[in-house]
């Protein structure tokens, strides 16, 4: 690399990630802008711009030191989960449930938040608990606290979707700081015998049906079940090369529901085919591999549990977006990172990424010595 | 994964490097999970978009493409002139299809509040509903105005099932005076889909042939649906057309009816209940059919709702039987002339004369002639002007039955046409060899002296009256038409001396223009005569009523046949009314409508007079009925099972059994021997005093 001509703010940047993953906005663009019935309005311009806004702010914090990450952590988590908690009474006050804090300039979704910041704070918390406590209660019941505490609020919202985000972030970080492999067996094999029970009893109706469609779509074709009836339509009629940027009939047409948020892949792939789709999953591929790359290398257990958190955080979304425009899991509202239209999806996606590229330049700052 | 169970049961000693160590490989296995799913989901997708494209494309493209038929345009059905007895007119309409409707108590309160149905047309809309068999589309409303029928439109997407349409719905200009000529159109039931598969029956907005001509000719009609090819949106929304294949409408169907006749003479019946038959005496051509009251088919054809039913069906008059096809009616003396003929025809001399005292011993009974003063010395001419029944209780005696009926026949009693209707009754021309095979008993003298009056036994519908009529004016085998276009077509001789025809004209026109039994028959010309017979039939008794007064249906029927010009027949006509009271009831009908053929005015200027009488025409008659109707039962009346209704429809439909008489009421006692009580038995008419408050004198 010429570092002599590019200063080394910039190409200390991970390029190979950041490049695909503007390949991936642009190919998101390009689809907002087809579903918007070929217009930059209301969709495809703002992504962009969001985008780029975000990735400056990514590569703030990138900027920002281990050390205030690790201040900030107890702070930044207590101020969402405070949102949170005033969220619900102002819906309360309102009447019926409310997930958006309206601030007057924009309106924010604490809960969106509360997913890299339980990653953060269970970092720290990893950090500053004595090794030898890890496998011992007092390294589970602060740390299953600190995630059931946001998690319940969430889910009373409700928000299943954002409080198995908020709790798959907070078990991952948990999994990876060495908790005892038997517990997460454990509650795996309670979570078998209690989620059936938990689906008869506290699941809401519309959750419920949500759960039973997945398992028969085509039972309600009209119904719930349409939404994955019409998206499997989509991804399966585009073929290997799609029907052509343009030519999508499903989204057109709006059988296919959410066409720019929810169902943007299932819209990308009737126009670009197998091939748009196989693209996305190595943007994916690429961008999740550097996270988990970033982690591996992180020298020390905050950092190295931070990037990972984040990066399953990331990863989350993902797999779960795609498993359900593809009819392996049910209808959540769970956008798809870079590619659906929507400000607070990108922009927890974007800190997340930002605290990984950071984990990276102190890795870089490291490198030096290991 | 053996390494930790083993390590917790030590209690192990956690450092920071054992936590590295386990950070890097559950990292490792964290990578694996993710990386499997990324396969997972790379594997999904092409089988998705690869193996299974084939069958997305396809829904793919179902759903983008909405094929609609487009019902064809209903052939016309005109009169003999090419006016439309029925036409089809453009409207707007709305159906629902049940199947696709998500919330259909909701969609239907939202319609009804959009077209403004009144609470009579929502409960029809309902028992509709209850009735439909989801696939099959369900009328709500037609002939919409615009602004109703927008209304709905931009309100499509929130009302899932609901069908707007601009199509054709099929009117018929004359409303009620053509119902039971040409029928209705209504939805397809679910059994008349069974029979025929034509999916044009599911077509929203399709109406097929009910009744009459319109069921008869349902195949010419019908014509080839169009399609239309749409791109739709989820919502249902037409983004645009992509290729539309227009319908073939049905063939046209050019019948002998003169519609102005038709109309006119349904018209002039009145509030009798009654049939008239006007048919072209030379060519068999029918001008007319009427059978009043009817219904008004342009109402059928959103189906029949409960107040339409409960008011058709509480009238006493029977709206729904067509009475000139399915109506037998003792003939009483219409049937003089034909006896005459065969009495000519068996060498009996026209002049050779009875004396009428008022009666006729035939074995132990007194039959007596409805002139109980007698009508003096009768020939064969007298006895058909003045209608004496003892010329031909004497005479017939000596001819016998069996000539009779031969001539009965030879002129078209008892006979079925071939003609493009639901069904004749056709009734029976009485003879010794029919009673054995029907009763096993033999004809006795007293059988013969009764059917020469057209009682007894004899049953016949207007049709054939009008076709005996049309006979005896021509001489030839006149079978009646209703399909135009056969006119070359030359009947053959009768076979029956012209001399013996011309006598019989020439006593028929004597009941109007002589000294007859009708003289206010006359047509109001003065060189257009008309020639005709009257018919008094009893069908109660004397001991029950007697027949001209008291209730409705002990009253006597009213019969004339008659032709005109009686001296170059060209018109023939019959009427029957229904318990008229006698012929008074039937000849003036006649007359005015054989005044309005020759002298439209004329005709008008009498009608417009009774109409003014009786409340307006038929149409205003019976949409006045129903306001009465619906403000006094509302939405009270009963609901009608689809078996009820189907069996009324057939029973309306089928022919009585022809081989009885057609009511209890049916006068003639056969067995009149039985009855030594009963001194004058019924079959003679001797109730019809001259005092009798029938109009134009009694005649009989």
């Amino acid at each position: 690399m010429s570092r002599s001509i590019v200063p080394e703010a910039i190409s200390r940047q991970p390029w190979q990630m950041i490049i695909p993953l503007c390949g991936l906005v642009g190919l998101g663009a390009a689809v907002l802008y087809s579903a918007a019935g070929g217009s930059l309005q209301p969709y495809a311009l703002s992504h962009v711009v969001r985008f780029c806004v975000f990735l400056v702010m990514a590569m703030v914090i990138a900027r920002m030191s281990r050390n205030l990450f690790r201040m900030a952590a107890y702070p930044i988590y207590g101020a969402i989960l405070i949102l949170l908690v005033l969220v619900e009474l102002i819906g309360a006050v309102g009447g019926g449930s409310q997930r958006w804090l309206n601030l007057g300039f924009m309106s924010l979704q604490p809960s969106e938040l509360m997913k890299p910041a339980i990653v953060l704070v269970l970092a720290r918390f990893y950090e500053t608990l004595p090794h030898a406590m890890t496998a011992s209660w007092r390294g589970l019941v602060p740390a299953g606290v600190l995630i059931g505490v946001p998690a319940l609020f969430v889910l009373i919202q409700p928000d299943l979707g954002t409080a198995t985000a908020v709790c798959f972030g907070g078990v991952v970080t948990m999994f990876l700081a060495g908790l005892p492999l038997w517990w997460f067996l454990g509650a795996g094999g309670a979570m078998m015998v209690i989620a059936p029970i938990a689906f008869f009893t506290l699941l809401h109706d519309y959750q419920r049906n949500r759960v039973l469609v997945f398992m028969d779509p085509e039972g309600d074709p009209l119904g719930t079940g349409y939404h994955i009836t019409q998206s499997k339509i989509a991804i399966g009629s585009g073929g290997i090369f799609g029907k052509g940027f343009g030519n999508g009939t499903q989204s057109h047409l709006q059988y296919l529901p959410e066409p720019h948020t929810d169902f943007v892949f299932a819209t990308m792939s009737e126009e670009w085919g197998l091939m748009g789709g196989l693209f996305v999953l190595f943007v994916f591929t690429v961008v999740i591999g550097w996270g988990m790359g970033v982690a591996r290398r992180a020298p020390d257990r905050f950092s190295s549990l931070l990037a990972a958190g984040m990066t399953a955080t990331m990863f989350f979304y993902v797999m779960i977006n795609l498993m359900m425009v593809m009819g392996l899991a049910p209808v959540v509202g769970i956008p798809l990172p870079f590619m659906s239209h929507g400000g607070t999806s990108m922009l927890t996606n974007m800190i997340c990424l930002g605290t990984i590229m950071a984990v990276n330049r102190w890795n870089q700052g490291r490198g030096s010595l290991g | 994964m053996k390494f930790n169970f083993r390590r917790l049961i030590r209690a192990p000693h956690v450092t920071n490097g054992t936590l590295r160590n386990s950070f890097d490989r559950r990292t490792i296995v964290v990578g694996g999970i993710q990386g499997g799913i990324g396969c997972l989901l790379a594997a999904r997708m092409t089988y998705l978009s690869v193996f299974e494209n084939e069958k997305y494309k396809l829904k793919a493209e179902s759903n983008r493409v909405n094929l609609s038929l487009i019902p064809p345009r209903r052939g016309w059905i005109l009169d003999r002139h090419g006016q439309p007895l029925a036409s089809n007119r453009a409207d707007f309409r709305v159906d629902v299809i049940p199947e696709r409707m998500s919330d259909p108590e909701r969609t239907i309160a939202e319609l009804g509040k959009l077209l403004s149905l009144t609470p009579i047309a929502m409960q029809d809309l309902q028992d509709k509903l209850d009735r439909s068999h989801g696939f099959a589309p369900v009328e709500v409303a037609s002939r919409l105005d615009w602004e109703r029928f927008a209304s709905v439109s931009v309100r499509l997407p929130d009302l899932p099932g609901v069908v707007t349409q601009r199509g054709y719905s099929r009117f018929y200009p004359t409303g009620p005076s053509v119902g039971h000529l040409i029928g209705y159109v209504g939805a397809a039931s679910a059994e008349e889909y069974e029979k025929d598969h034509d999916p044009v029956l599911l077509t929203p907005g399709y109406k097929l042939g009910k009744d009459a001509l319109e069921k008869f000719y349902e195949k010419d009609l019908r014509g080839t649906p169009g399609a239309r090819r749409v791109e739709v949106t989820a919502s249902g929304r037409i983004v645009r057309d992509l290729d539309t294949r227009e319908d073939v409408p049905g063939k046209t169907i050019k019948t002998t009816i003169d519609a102005a006749i038709q109309d006119y003479a349904a018209r002039r019946i009145g509030p009798e209940s009654a049939a008239v038959v006007v048919m072209d005496c030379q060519t068999g051509d029918v001008l007319a059919m009427a059978s009043m009251p009817s219904f008004d088919p342009n109402s059928f054809s959103d189906g029949i709702g409960r107040l339409e039913w409960k008011m058709l069906s509480d009238d006493d008059h029977v709206p729904l039987r067509n009475k000139v096809l399915r109506g037998l009616y003792p003939p009483g003396s219409t049937v003089k002339p034909m006896v005459a003929l065969s009495f000519m025809e068996a060498g009996l001399d026209p002049n050779e004369s009875v004396f009428c005292g008022g009666g006729l011993r035939v074995g132990n009974r007194v039959f007596h002639c409805w002139q109980r003063r007698g009508h003096g010395q009768v020939n064969m001419a007298k006895g058909i002007y003045q209608s004496c029944d003892v010329y031909f209780y004497h005479f017939a005696q000596r001819i016998g039955m069996d000539p009779i009926a031969a001539m009965a026949k030879r002129l078209g009693l008892g006979q079925e046409f071939p003609l493009p209707v639901a069904g004749q009754s056709y009734g029976t021309v009485p003879s010794p060899a029919w009673k054995l095979k029907k009763y096993d008993k033999q004809w006795q003298t007293f059988d013969t002296v009764n059917a020469t009056i057209g009682q007894g036994y004899f049953l016949v519908n207007p049709l054939q009256q009008a076709i005996q009529a049309s006979r005896i004016a021509s001489g030839r085998i006149i079978m009646p038409r209703l399909i135009h276009g056969h006119e070359h077509e030359k009947q053959a001789s009768l076979g029956v001396p012209e001399e013996h025809l011309a006598y019989i004209r020439q006593a028929m026109s004597d009941v109007a223009n002589g000294p007859g039994s009708a003289p206010h028959a006359r047509l109001p010309f003065p060189d257009i005569k008309l020639a005709g017979k009257t018919g008094t039939a009893q069908v109660v008794g004397l001991n029950v009523g007697n027949g001209k007064g008291g209730l409705w249906k002990h009253r006597d029927h009213g019969h004339f046949i008659c032709f005109a010009p009686a001296d170059n027949p060209r018109y023939a006509c019959s009427v029957v009314v229904e318990h008229g009271g006698g012929s008074g009831a039937a000849y003036p009908i006649a007359r005015d409508v054989l005044t309005y053929i020759f002298d439209k005015e004329k005709g008008m200027e009498v009608l417009t007079e009774l109409e003014t009488k009786w409340g307006g025409t038929a149409k205003e008659r019976l949409d006045a009925r129903f306001r009465a109707y619906s403000a006094q039962y509302g939405v009270g009346a009963p609901k009608v099972s689809p078996e009820e209704e189907r069996r009324k429809l057939q029973g309306a439909d089928q022919p009585d059994d022809p081989r009885q008489p057609i009511s209890e009421a049916q006068s003639p006692a056969p067995e009149p021997a039985d009855e030594a009580d009963r001194p004058a038995p019924a079959p003679s008419p001797t109730a019809t005093p001259a005092t009798s408050p029938g109009a134009g004198g009694s005649p009989q």
